[in-house]
């Protein structure tokens, strides 16, 4: 069907045109009128089709002319996507700026990647001209920025006998670089891209299981509610929450090898600013500028809906593309509210029946199907790769009962449940012990116990039931004022404030302490529980929980996190000691004074 | 076709009017209807199909017949005349003069609706905004070429607010130059009258543009208003290289516009009857504040949203929260307690505060000090519950401090004149006056150095 059929409009509501155009397909591309503006059929009806346009419809009039283009939405797939920045249907907004000006024109024709600029193409040693080679396999590699080898592969749809292959150069994005005839004598000639169309999961050998966690340098995110590398994340919560803050967090401190940033349906001014700051951050796991490794997809809340919906499957796409090379690839997509309302607006519009809150009765299983599409896979080129997703979700007042808040909870392992009242407090990040949740904390134990220390279930355990008691005793204290506690609850108080002013809270802004390497993250839970413990043997000893609560050394724990870096864990190795040995000094003191008592 | 006039009515109700048989209508077109005294309206097409036109008529359909009504399609999209001439003057909702004065032709014609700001065209805001009301430069700064909204309720006093930012902002140190926008929706007689004489004894009358429509004029004009203010403010920031501050009141009248009209055209309901596409909606103008790469100019933006029934997570406030940078949130226990502004803090916030304040903008300890407070402020608003279950006199010396603390803090640093300009110096050292009561390890979230520069206990002095 890659032949072009003329038709016209019949109707224009907004965002959603009426066409005539015989044989349409679902899911095909048009292009639309005297504006030349670009859309895709979403509904077929005789010889009419529902249209939805990834621009505005403005000035456009019934009876002018559509062209259906015969294919569905694609992407364009090869170097010179990454440090991109592209609109919710890959067309280059830096490119756009330099072609057009401030403001997004419409019925531009650009191409997604440069076919300029020419790469430096390695082949692969070992293969030989008359071999047979498969699908996902790997022609060779073109250095695409500093850090990231961009592996050339065989595109999943081609495999047979390899007729020819380019042998090292320089060369453009058309320029022919391997021949390979398949099983039925066809000759496909290869380029450094190709394209896929975006709704279709790109094809791989088998599903294999997460074995690692993703490091985010997070204390709260990898020590208390780990996620793994290719696994399925949601960060819910109401405005002012810090959910953006959270993913660019991970997205600018998190150990993967490509992070895809898609902005859908948010603040124009926060892609800026991840756009000005990630040129000027340093990689902690490679040393390396960040931006090197990173590519956004920028569909700002004023920009066309129907684009905003595709911008997920965009970026999705794209993540599938380097899992493909053997590549741990993290998407963040901020936020698939607003993906979702697009098709409730969609959906509103095609006067689809409502079920819950106005989003239509597919809501579900359209989301789970993105979020079925991150995973750790063992890849067609038979290397191993992931895609791990982690999707900000914004429930309208902060409820997390809202439709796609509770669908998504369906479907993900790891839940970073944010809230309003810590954000109000100003205890950043948010996120809230007692709703988060991670389904893979005994994976990730194993890898904390095989690479950093082997007591960090436990403490973590340890952590989390002190943080409930706080919860519990602070729930009596409102009732009946702290008196009513004795000596040793009041100190699990104390100790619960330590574990979120000294752990938990992680200032984004704070150079020391944005990110922090496990190693940091465990010295300092691991600094925190020792004094909880020593503290309450000294409590049984007689010791007054004011004296230990307003110990000098307890502002010093406090500003710990922030004293040292990630890299001087031995100054704070040092300093956890010095602490242990002034408790100890405690410890005698009391116990004397208790056997002089007895 | 512009001069042609059609009577083909078919039906009229609630602001929307159908045509029916006129071919080659597009759709957004401007649309003029005399009705069967002569009278002229405006309209804009809204739905364009083969031989079916849907207009929304922007004075509305009352009073409209269907024999005798001439529709008129002007064959070009919704437009405002630019000039620098616009400074000083005021308008209706469609750009329309209300001031007795000829309306502007010497100039260019904009589209309303504008197109999007390319992401990668924009600058990112980082140029601190002195407005001199410590609650908001001290905690919840705002920066040039940000959309902070006030969220308010009937009966606070977001309006003295907005006009007492209007008189002070400028950049600490220099005079101000912002042009001002003020785009008013549904707004009552006194409260245009108000911002009128604010405005006017403060002198810059001729540095400001009005968009006004009252509460009694018709809700379709509504939807158009912003949208004309914002294109004189992008006019007036990227052509003119003005600083322009929008002030837009108020955002729920808008809101509540476009409810009337959706429900009319029988769009399908989200929440509370608001159309599913109220937020993209909202966004189309929110996101139309900023700076751009390479323009001097820029649009801040400081929307009025009253929350109804002081829900904030009604949909109004909850969608645009999710738009804007952040919010300044009106506290109805502050006001009953004559603190004026009454600014919650708690729920204020400041997205782009991080990348104005600090060492080269407003003061090295300034990011550190205001976490401080915000900290100090939560535990104290603890004592405070505690306080009312158990009574202050059995609450912990702790406990009691910061009761005093709040105290202070409400009535010293929120609460300020509403011709009290503060500077950021100012504010700042007021925090340490309130913070020095702690004893310095209780002060975590600053650092050492700041403790050893600005904290006034005993022993600095000694």
């Amino acid at each position: 069907m890659s032949e072009q059929r003329s038709g016209h409009i019949r109707e224009i509501n907004g965002p959603i045109l009426k066409i005539h155009l015989p044989g349409g397909r679902n899911g095909e591309q048009v292009r639309i009128g005297s504006l030349d503006i670009v859309g895709e059929i979403i509904a077929l009806e005789g010889e009419d089709a529902v249209v939805q346009a990834y621009e505005s419809t403005e000035g456009l009039r019934p009876g002018e002319a559509v062209e259906g283009l015969g294919h569905p939405l694609t992407v364009e797939l090869g170097p010179g996507l990454l440090q991109g920045i592209f609109d919710g249907v890959q067309r280059p907004l830096t490119e756009i700026a330099e072609l057009a000006g401030d403001n997004i024109p419409r019925g531009l024709r650009i191409a997604s990647l440069d076919r300029e600029r020419e790469w430096s193409f390695v082949p692969t040693g070992e293969l030989e001209v008359g071999a047979q080679i498969g699908a996902g396999a790997q022609l060779g590699t073109v250095q695409e920025t500093e850090t990231i080898e961009h592996r050339v592969l065989v595109p999943p749809t081609v495999s047979g006998e390899l007729i020819d292959l380019a042998p090292s150069g320089d060369y453009t994005l058309e320029s022919t670089i391997a021949r390979v005839r398949d099983a039925h004598g066809e000759v496909h000639k290869l380029k450094l891209y190709h394209r896929w169309p975006v709704r279709q999961p790109r094809p791989y050998s088998r599903r294999d299981h997460g074995v690692e966690p993703l490091i985010t340098g997070q204390r709260i995110l990898d020590t208390f509610f780990p996620l793994l590398k290719g696994g399925k994340g949601a960060v819910p919560g109401p405005f002012g929450a810090g959910k953006t803050m959270v993913q660019q967090q991970v997205a600018r401190w998190s150990n993967a090898d490509i992070v895809i940033y898609v902005g859908c349906g948010e603040r124009g001014n926060e892609l800026v600013d991840v756009l000005e700051s990630f040129p000027q951050l340093e990689d902690p796991h490679t040393g390396r500028g960040m931006m090197e490794r990173t590519l956004l997809v920028a569909n700002t809340s004023n920009m066309p809906v129907v684009a905003r919906e595709a911008s997920i499957y965009v970026g999705m796409t794209m993540a599938e593309y380097f899992r493909d090379q053997g590549y741990d690839v993290v998407m963040l997509a901020d936020s698939t509210s607003r993906w979702a309302e697009a098709l409730r607006e969609v959906a509103g519009r095609l006067g689809h029946m409502p079920v819950e809150e106005g989003y239509p009765a597919y809501l579900g299983s359209r989301l789970s199907a993105v979020y079925e599409r991150a995973g750790r896979v063992e890849t067609l080129g038979n290397t191993r790769g992931s895609v791990t997703l982690i999707g900000a979700v914004s429930p309208p007042g902060g409820d997390f009962s809202e439709p796609v808040t509770s669908h998504t909870k369906e479907i993900i392992q790891t839940f970073w449940a944010l809230s309003k009242e810590l954000a109000d407090a100003r205890h950043y990040p948010s996120v809230d012990w007692v709703d988060s949740f991670s389904q893979d904390v005994d994976i990730a134990a194993g890898w904390w116990a095989k690479n950093i220390g082997g007591a960090w279930a436990n403490r973590r355990i340890q952590a989390l039931s002190l943080l409930a008691r706080d919860a519990e005793l602070s729930r009596i204290v409102n009732l009946v004022g702290p008196e009513a506690l004795s000596s040793a609850q009041r100190w699990e108080l104390e100790g619960a404030s330590l574990v979120k002013e000294a752990v938990l809270q992680q200032s984004a802004l704070d150079d020391a302490d944005s990110y922090c390497s496990p190693q940091k993250q465990f010295q300092l839970l691991e600094l925190v529980m020792q004094v909880f413990d020593r503290g309450s043997e000294l409590i049984t000893l007689g010791a007054p929980v004011q004296e230990l609560a307003e110990h000098p050394v307890m502002a010093r724990i406090r500003r710990a996190k922030s004293t040292w870096r990630s890299n001087e864990t031995e100054d704070l190795g040092e300093f956890a000691r010095e602490v242990y040995s002034e408790l100890s000094t405690l410890r005698s003191e009391y116990a004397s004074s208790q056997e002089a008592a007895s | 076709m512009s001069d042609v006039e059609y009577r083909r009515a078919e039906a009229a109700q609630g602001g929307l009017l159908i045509v029916r048989g006129v071919e080659d209508v597009a759709f957004g077109d401007r649309v003029r209807i005399r009705d069967h005294r002569g009278r002229e309206r405006n309209g804009q097409v809204i739905l364009a199909a083969e031989g079916e036109t849907l207009i929304q008529v922007f004075e509305g359909t009352d009073d409209l017949d269907l024999d005798n009504t001439w529709v008129r399609f002007l064959d070009q999209p919704l437009s405002l005349t630019v000039s620098p001439g616009l400074l000083g003057r005021v308008f209706n909702g469609i750009g329309e003069p209300r001031d007795d004065r000829p309306p502007i032709v010497d100039g260019e014609a904009r589209g309303i609706n504008g197109s999007a700001i390319n992401p990668a065209a924009r600058n990112y805001p980082r140029e601190f905004i002195q407005t001199g009301i410590s609650t908001i430069d001290g905690l919840n700064s705002l920066v040039r070429g940000q959309k902070l909204p006030i969220f308010s309720a009937s009966g606070l006093p977001h309006n003295r607010l907005a006009a007492q930012i209007v008189r002070q902002a400028r950049l600490p140190g220099e005079a101000s130059n912002f042009a001002i926008v003020f785009a008013a929706m549904g707004v009552s007689y006194s409260d245009a009258r108000f911002f009128r004489e604010s405005f006017s004894d403060s002198g810059v009358l001729g540095n400001v543009v009005m968009f006004i429509n009252h509460a009694d004029d018709p809700p379709v004009e509504r939807l158009a208003l912003p949208r004309v203010a914002l294109t004189a403010a992008e006019y007036l920031a990227f052509d003119l290289d003005r600083h322009v501050l929008v002030v837009m009141t108020d955002m729920t009248n808008y809101a509540e516009a476009l409810r009337e009209v959706a429900t009319a055209k029988g769009d399908v309901p989200a929440r509370k009857g608001y159309p599913g596409y109220l937020y993209s909606d909202l966004a189309e103008i929110y996101e139309r504040s900023g700076r751009i790469r390479d323009r001097h100019g820029s649009v801040t933006m400081v929307p009025v949203v009253s929350m109804p029934s002081d829900d904030i997570t009604h949909p109004i406030p909850d969608l645009t929260g999710y738009i804007t940078e952040g919010q300044i949130v009106l506290s109805r226990e502050l006001h009953n307690q004559g603190v004026y502004p009454p600014v919650d803090i708690a729920p204020s916030l400041s997205r782009l505060m991080k990348d104005g304040i600090g060492k080269d903008d407003t003061r090295d300890d300034h990011p550190r000090i205001a976490n401080q407070l915000y900290a100090m402020y939560a535990k104290a608003q603890e004592a405070r519950n505690l306080a009312s279950i158990i009574g202050a006199e059995e609450l912990s010396a702790r406990d009691q401090r910061y009761l005093e603390f709040a105290k202070d803090f409400d009535e010293r640093f929120v609460g300020q004149g509403e011709d009290e300009n503060r500077s950021i110096i100012e504010t700042l050292n007021l925090a340490w006056e309130l913070l020095s009561r702690f004893p310095r390890e209780a002060l975590t979230r600053v650092s050492e150095t700041d403790l050893a520069h600005y904290h006034r206990s005993g022993d600095k002095a000694a």
